[in-house]
């Protein structure tokens, strides 16, 4: 069954919506998971007096109090087992790991426990832990500060990844992640704190799997997620005004599991694919969408799949250089004329 | 201690020694697959430690080096000896194997392959405790070559910050898989480094199960008062190489030997019999019984077991119909 959406209108119901910016959304799902279930903690480097570095939970220190809110030192790999321990016996701990980078630290707890502790005792245990972080390329951070570790997780059986595209998703699929019983992984894009946008202003809780159309097509889907859904949106406005191509643009917001049937649908539908991601092409999602619509529906194929993805390099500190090795929505749009030959 | 409880101990112990030797005989057989870490000579570290505890409340997370501390905490030995075997009726359904067992209706929270792995687990389950202003505490089993990890650190420093209800237990066997203590650790002391988060801690003969019973009842005592963590270290010898696969030929023969001397069964048998609490004939019978119940129960058990079904094999990865994946749409 699909769990694909239209984005406007169903998934969020008929409330009555807020526009508000994207870290205010994550902070008032913090708030509100904080107040409905005294086992919910926050726990992360600077989330507590601070307030998070992108405010992500700015002001539930002094709301909910140092105990439930809990500034930890940095030990990304000790205080994400801490997190994980703790949630074995009853705890729901949103982890916030300050950078996507500093994941890899913790990658033994995440890998080793919360994502097979569920099927090495045979169901006994669960991990019902979320993750968030930041991460993807902000502007100049280096290559120690640009990681793109979706592929990483994606990669690990027993995580669900999800990765918001705009304040609606990136409240309720916190919402979600805090009440489901699996560890979730969730991925914010450092550029998108900012961003505004509808939210229900009622409690609403999105789905942790599926895809979302953001905007139908008939001539050639574009497959996002996060930052790379905007890059879609608008290499598809500039290709139907100069080329009279109407691209379909999917919002895989769900990374695992990814939504085969809402993948194949939309292939069927429009016989083409492009798959825009931020990270380097190596074993990512792109790779992995282009898998699916071989095994899903590769007759429906009017042309051969294709992926825009950054080069496969470390993130340069120059800007022109780090503009180089990442994409962006002409390079979409050259993808997709290539297709077309236009 | 009284009397029965210290024969009830040599029981529990003769018992856990006849079952890893069984483990052993079964590996050569070829009914216990992958990696098998035997507890063969620290049979006093889970024995006195845990008689100190709170069977009915407490929590207890190890390493792969599980079986006897499982047991010890309530898990079926038929049910353990099943895991090995690889069957439905293992304490894992099968699924995890010498290395993870669970057994969490005893809260006996698992066996953890990652050496240092459990330690942030016990100080969330710690803080898990500490949330809800339990009286329980959480009981960390670990060997001395897993302090060298930086889990060992993090947790520490984390457990005395937050003087979280933990007792870490280092069952310190002088070597970390082949590799001798001194040529690995450069404090071969490990009660010493805990010094370095402010942590109390103890070391104590780990061969002796009525030491570490007294140093275990004094270190349960600080942590289950709310005055945070504690570490306690034991000295103690394993008998047999790290592990099924390790050719255990990097240890002199002659240390071998002098450990031999401070077996943890034998000094408890020969210090009951001294004292006119035990005989040499009902030793040997006590031996005979669990030699019999560990054929004709434990093994039989596993052998007659069924394995887990293929058709399940993708059980268990993620939660079965959770309603919040639709966004808490039934």
């Amino acid at each position: 069954m699909s769990l694909q959406r239209m984005t406007r209108g169903s998934g969020a119901g008929c409330n009555k919506m807020a526009e508000i910016m994207f870290w205010e959304a994550v902070r008032r799902a913090h708030d509100e998971e904080l107040a409905n279930d005294p086992m919910v903690l926050v726990m992360g480097e600077d989330v507590g007096v601070v307030g998070g570095t992108y405010k992500a939970t700015l002001g539930l220190y002094d709301k909910y109090g140092e105990d439930r809110v809990i500034d930890t030192p940095i030990s990304e790999n000790g205080f994400t087992g801490l997190g994980i321990g703790a949630s074995f016996v009853g705890v729901r701990p949103i982890i916030e790991i300050m950078s996507v980078n500093f994941a890899w630290l913790a990658m033994d707890q995440i890998f080793n426990t919360a994502a097979k502790v569920r099927y090495m005792s045979g169901g006994q245990l669960e991990a019902p832990v979320v993750i968030r972080s930041p991460g993807g390329t902000a502007h100049q951070l280096g290559s120690q500060h640009s990681a793109r570790m979706e592929k990483v997780f994606m990669g690990i059986a027993g995580l669900r990844v999800a990765t918001p595209s705009n304040p609606r998703q990136a409240y309720g699929l916190l919402k979600s992640a805090v009440r489901c019983n699996d560890p979730v992984i969730i991925y914010e894009h450092e550029l998108m704190y900012n961003m505004k946008g509808e939210v229900p202003e009622q409690e609403y809780f999105h789905p942790l799997e599926g895809s979302e159309i953001v905007r139908p097509g008939r001539d050639v889907t574009l497959f996002g997620y996060n930052i790379s859904v905007h890059w879609c949106l608008q290499a598809a406005d500039l290709l139907s005004s100069h080329h009279g191509i109407e691209a379909e643009v999917i919002d895989l917001y769900a990374l695992s599991p990814l939504d085969r049937a809402g993948i194949r649908d939309s292939v069927t539908r429009t016989h083409r694919a492009v798959i825009v991601e931020e990270a380097e092409p190596m074993v990512g999602v792109g790779a992995e969408v282009m898998a699916i619509i071989n095994e899903e529906c590769f007759f429906e194929l009017d042309a051969a799949p294709v992926r825009v993805s950054a080069l496969n390099m470390p993130i340069p500190y120059n800007h022109s250089l780090e503009k180089a090795v990442l994409p962006d929505a002409n390079d979409v749009v050259e993808a997709v004329r290539g297709m077309f030959g236009v | 201690m009284k009397v029965a409880d210290k024969k009830r101990l040599l029981r529990e112990m003769l018992f856990a020694r006849r079952f890893e030797e069984r483990c052993y005989e079964s590996y050569v057989e070829r009914n216990i697959g992958g990696f098998l870490h035997l507890y063969s000579g620290e049979e006093a570290c889970a024995h006195g430690v845990l008689e100190a505890a709170d069977f009915d409340n407490d929590y207890v997370i190890t390493s792969y080096r599980d079986h006897i501390h499982a047991i010890k905490w309530g898990a079926d030995p038929r049910k353990v000896m099943a895991e090995l075997y690889a069957k439905e009726t293992g304490v894992s359904k099968g699924r995890g194997g010498s290395m993870h067992l669970f057994d969490v209706n005893n809260r006996f929270m698992g066996g953890y392959a990652l050496v240092g792995g459990p330690f942030p687990l016990a100080a969330g389950i710690a803080k898990a405790i500490q949330m809800k202003r339990g009286k329980e505490i959480s009981i960390c089993f670990l060997g001395d070559a897993a302090n060298n990890q930086g889990t060992f650190h993090e947790s520490l420093n984390m457990a005395k910050l937050w003087n979280l209800p933990v007792l870490y237990v280092c069952e310190n066997n002088l070597y970390g898989i082949g590799t001798r203590i001194d040529r690995s650790t450069a404090v071969v002391d490990q009660y010493k480094r805990v010094s370095a988060y402010n942590i109390p801690s103890a070391q104590e003969d780990g061969q002796d199960v009525e030491k570490v019973y007294k140093a275990a009842t004094k270190a349960i005592k600080h942590v289950r008062s709310g005055k945070g963590p504690y570490f306690l270290e034991l000295m103690t010898y394993r008998y047999r190489g790290h592990s099924m696969s390790d050719s255990n030929a990097y240890r002199a023969r002659a240390e071998e030997r002098m450990w031999s001397k401070r077996d943890p069964i034998i000094m408890l048998r020969d210090r009951l019999i001294e004292n006119g609490q035990l005989t040499k004939k009902e030793y040997t019978e006590m031996d005979t019984e669990i030699l019999d119940q560990i054929e004709n129960e434990v093994i039989a058990y596993a052998n007659e077991s069924p394995e887990p079904h293929v058709s399940e094999v993708g059980r268990y990865v993620l939660a079965e119909n959770d309603p919040w994946v639709r966004g808490g749409v039934q």
